[in-house]
C-alpha cells in the first residue's frame, strides 16, 4: 500500500492529539471487552441451552412448586424422550454472600438431560451409592477449597428437615466441569431422593420446582410445549413451558435487563468517542486545507482525497479499538472482578468480532463527513487559503 | 484581438483562446479575464507579470486545469482542458502538468524525498522506479545529500528546489511556476532562476512563471504583461 507512509505520517503530524485520541478509544473498547464478558457471564445460559430442552414450571410463577406426579404424565406425551425435575434449594455456605445454587436432582435422569455437565463415571458411581451425596462444579469448587469427601453444612432458607433445623450436611462425591466455555459451573446438585424424604412433612413434600423435559425432535418443540399445558390445564397446578433460553433468561431478567443496561452504558460512551474522534479528524483535515490542495493540484482525484481521509480515520479508530479490545481480552482472562460469584466469565470470540466491526464503523462514520469535506474542496480556492 | 503568441508553422502547446474569467463575490462580480489570448509554443520560457490582482495566477490555474474558464477554450497539447471532467482533469494533470508554488507547499509530514515522490503515487511504477526517479529529480535541482530532511530543516531556496523536484518528477510536458521566487532573497532566487533556465535550455521543459520581478522575466525567452483582463507584450505605465 504506497500511501500507507502518507496517511501514516499525517496521525504523527500531532502526536499529543493522536495519542489522546487513541486513549480515549482505547478505553472505550476495554470496557466494551469487559462489558461484554459481565453481559455474558448473566446471560451465557441463554445462548449455550439446550435447544431440544423445555422447562416447565408453575403458570402463576417460577416459585410455585408442581406436583412430583406430573412427571409420569408428561412421559406419557408423544415426542417426549426425557422428564426431569429440579428444585430451588436456596441455601448458603457459611455467610449469605457466598451465594451458589444447590438444587436437589435425580441423579442418573439429570445427568442423562444435562449432557454439558462433565463427570467422570467413578464419581458419578460414588454419587448413586452415597444417600447424602453431592457434585459441585470446579468454580465453586476451587473457590471454597473443596476436596472430594469433604462434609458441607448448608442452611436453606426454604427447605428445614424432619427434626427442624434447616442445616443440611453433604458429602462431596463428585466436581464436574463443563463441556463448553459457557457451561454454568458453579452450582451443587445432591440427590432428590435424601431431600424429599429428610424435608419436614406438610411442607412441600412430593412437589417440585421445575421441570426439564427432552423432545425427540427440536422442531416440534412449541407443538410440545402447548400439549404439555394442556394436560395440565384446569388442574390445581397449570404449568407454563417455555424453551430452556427463555427459561433462563427469566432469572437472569430478576437481576435487570442486562443487556439493555450494557447496551445503553456502550452508547453513552461511544457517542462521546464518536465526538472525540470526529473532533480530531475534523480538525486535522480543516487544518490542511492547502495541503489537500497541493494533492489535488498535483492529480489527485476527488475520490483518491476523500479515500485517504477516510483510512486516516479508519487506521486511527482500528489502532485504539483493537489496542484496547486485545487489552480487554488479557484483563478478562485474569479472571472474574467478583472473585467467582460469576457462573463463567470471559469475552466470547464472537463479541471480539463485533468490537473489531465497531471500530471500523466508528472510523467510518467520524472520517465520513470530513472525508466529503476534503473531497468537495475546490482546488484554486484550497491553494489560496496556504 | 490581443495576440500575443508567436506561430512559426507548427501548432503552440498551450493556447488560450478568448478566455474569460468572472469570480463571484456576495453579489458582485470580478471579471478578471476578458477576452484574453495567449499562444505558447513548446519549448518557451515565458514570464508573465502584471500587478498584484491582475490575475496571474488565475490565468496559470486555468492553464493548469485546476479551475476553468467562464467562457472560451484552453487547450493544451490539443487537449480542451475546460471541457474535461474532474476525474480525468485530475489525471491528466497527474501527467502533464508540474506545478511550482511561491511557499513551496510542502507537506511538512512527509522528507524531501517523499514530497518529490508524491506526484509518482498516481503512476503504475513500482517502488525501485519511483526512487530511481525521485533521485533523478533531487540529482537535478542539487539535493541529493537532504533526502532525508524534513522541510522545516531546510532553507526556503532548499525547499523550493524540493519543490521544483516534485514538479518534474513525472517529466511534466508543462512546469507552471507561480512566483518561485517570491518568497526568496536575492542569492537563493537566482539559484533557483539559474535552475529554470537549465530545465528550459537542457531538458527541454517549456515553463510558464508568474512574476512581479524583472530581474526574474530577464531570465525567461519571452514575457507578457497582464492589465486590466488582457495581455501585452509591453508593460502598460
Ligand atoms: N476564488 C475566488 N473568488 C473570488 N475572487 C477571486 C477568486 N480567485 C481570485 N479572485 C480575485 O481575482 C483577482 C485576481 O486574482 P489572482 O490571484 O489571479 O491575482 P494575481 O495576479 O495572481 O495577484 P498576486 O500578484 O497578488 O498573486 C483578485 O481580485 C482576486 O481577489
Ligand atoms: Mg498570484
Amino acid at each position: 500500500m504506497k500511501f500507507f507512509p502518507l496517511i501514516w505520517s499525517n496521525l504523527l503530524r500531532k502526536k499529543l492529539r493522536t495519542v489522546l485520541t487513541l486513549l480515549s478509544i482505547f478505553v472505550a473498547f476495554v470496557l466494551f471487552s469487559y462489558l461484554s464478558a459481565i453481559k455474558q457471564a448473566l446471560s451465557g445460559g441463554i445462548s449455550l441451552a439446550g435447544a431440544n430442552r423445555l422447562v416447565v414450571r408453575h403458570k402463576v410463577s417460577i416459585i410455585q412448586l408442581l406436583p412430583e406426579s406430573y412427571k409420569a404424565r408428561m412421559e406419557r406425551i408423544s415426542g417426549v424422550s426425557l422428564v426431569t425435575h429440579q428444585t430451588w434449594f436456596g441455601g448458603v455456605y457459611q455467610d449469605s454472600k457466598q451465594f451458589f445454587m444447590q438444587n436437589p436432582v435425580v441423579p442418573e435422569e439429570f445427568l442423562e438431560m444435562h449432557p454439558e455437565i462433565v463427570l467422570a463415571p467413578e464419581q458419578k458411581a460414588a454419587w448413586l451409592r452415597t444417600r447424602i451425596g453431592a457434585i459441585v462444579g470446579r468454580k465453586t469448587a476451587d473457590r471454597f477449597r473443596w476436596k472430594i469427601g469433604d462434609k458441607i453444612p448448608i442452611l436453606s432458607a426454604i427447605w428445614a428437615k424432619n427434626d427442624g433445623t434447616r442445616t443440611w450436611e453433604f458429602e462431596i462425591v463428585g466436581i464436574f466441569d463443563g463441556r463448553d466455555k459457557g457451561t454454568d459451573t458453579t452450582p451443587l446438585f445432591f440427590r432428590y431422593d435424601y431431600f424429599d424424604e429428610a424435608r419436614r412433612s406438610g411442607f412441600g413434600k412430593g412437589l417440585v420446582g421445575w421441570y426439564t423435559i427432552r423432545v425427540t425432535d427440536p422442531a416440534r418443540a412449541a407443538e410440545i410445549a402447548k400439549l404439555v399445558d394442556a394436560e395440565f390445564e384446569n388442574s390445581s397446578a397449570e404449568t407454563k413451558t417455555e424453551p430452556e433460553g427463555a427459561f433462563v433468561q427469566a432469572w437472569v431478567k430478576q437481576i435487570g435487563d442486562i443487556a439493555m443496561i450494557t447496551a445503553s452504558i456502550l452508547s453513552a460512551v461511544f457517542f462521546t468517542i464518536l465526538l472525540v474522534t470526529g473532533n480530531t479528524i475534523s480538525q486535522s483535515v480543516r487544518e490542511r486545507t492547502g495541503e489537500l490542495g497541493v494533492l489535488k493540484a498535483i492529480g489527485f482525484t476527488n475520490g483518491q482525497v476523500l479515500a485517504l481521509v477516510l483510512l486516516e480515520s479508519c487506521l486511527l479508530a482500528v489502532i485504539g479499538g483493537a489496542l484496547g479490545l486485545g487489552f480487554g481480552k488479557a484483563l478478562t482472562a485474569l479472571g472474574d472482578p467478583t472473585g467467582g460469584l460469576l457462573p463463567m466469565f470471559f469475552f466470547p470470540n464472537h463479541d471480539l468480532i463485533v468490537g473489531l466491526g465497531g471500530c471500523l464503523a466508528l472510523g467510518l462514520v467520524t472520517g465520513f463527513f470530513p472525508a466529503l469535506q476534503a473531497m468537495r474542496l475546490r482546488v484554486a480556492e484550497a491553494l489560496r487559503r496556504i | 484581438m490581443n495576440e500575443s503568441g508567436r506561430n512559426d508553422g507548427k501548432s503552440p502547446l498551450v493556447e488560450v483562446d478568448g478566455v474569460e474569467k468572472v469570480f463571484h463575490r456576495g453579489a458582485e462580480e470580478i471579471h478578471v479575464l476578458k477576452d484574453l489570448h495567449l499562444q505558447v509554443p513548446a519549448g518557451e520560457f515565458l514570464a508573465l507579470m502584471g500587478p498584484s490582482g491582475s490575475g496571474k495566477s488565475t490565468l496559470l490555474n486555468l492553464i493548469g486545469g485546476l479551475d476553468r474558464p467562464t467562457k472560451g477554450t484552453v487547450r493544451v497539447g490539443g487537449e480542451s482542458v475546460d471541457t474535461l471532467s474532474d476525474r480525468h482533469l485530475a489525471a491528466w494533470r497527474a501527467r502533464h502538468i508540474g506545478f511550482v508554488f511561491q511557499l513551496y507547499n510542502l507537506l511538512p509530514v512527509l522528507t524531501a524525498e517523499r514530497n518529490v515522490e508524491l506526484p509518482l503515487l498516481l503512476t503504475h511504477l513500482s517502488k525501485a522506479e519511483r526512487n530511481r526517479h525521485v533521485q533523478a529529480a533531487l540529482a537535478v535541482v542539487g539535493l541529493t545529500p537532504r533526502a532525508k530532511h524534513f522541510p522545516r530543516t531546510l532553507s526556503g531556496g532548499e525547499q523550493q528546489r524540493v519543490g521544483i523536484a516534485r514538479g518534474i518528477v513525472t517529466d511534466p510536458t508543462l512546469l507552471l511556476c507561480d512566483e518561485p521566487t517570491g518568497d526568496l532573497d536575492r542569492k537563493a532566487g537566482d539559484e533557483i532562476l539559474d535552475l529554470l533556465q537549465a530545465l528550459n535550455r537542457e531538458h527541454g521543459k517549456t515553463i510558464i512563471m508568474v512574476t512581479h520581478d524583472p530581474h526574474a522575466s530577464a531570465r525567461a525567452s519571452r514575457t507578457v504583461y497582464l492589465n486590466k483582463g488582457q495581455l501585452s507584450a509591453e508593460p502598460v505605465k
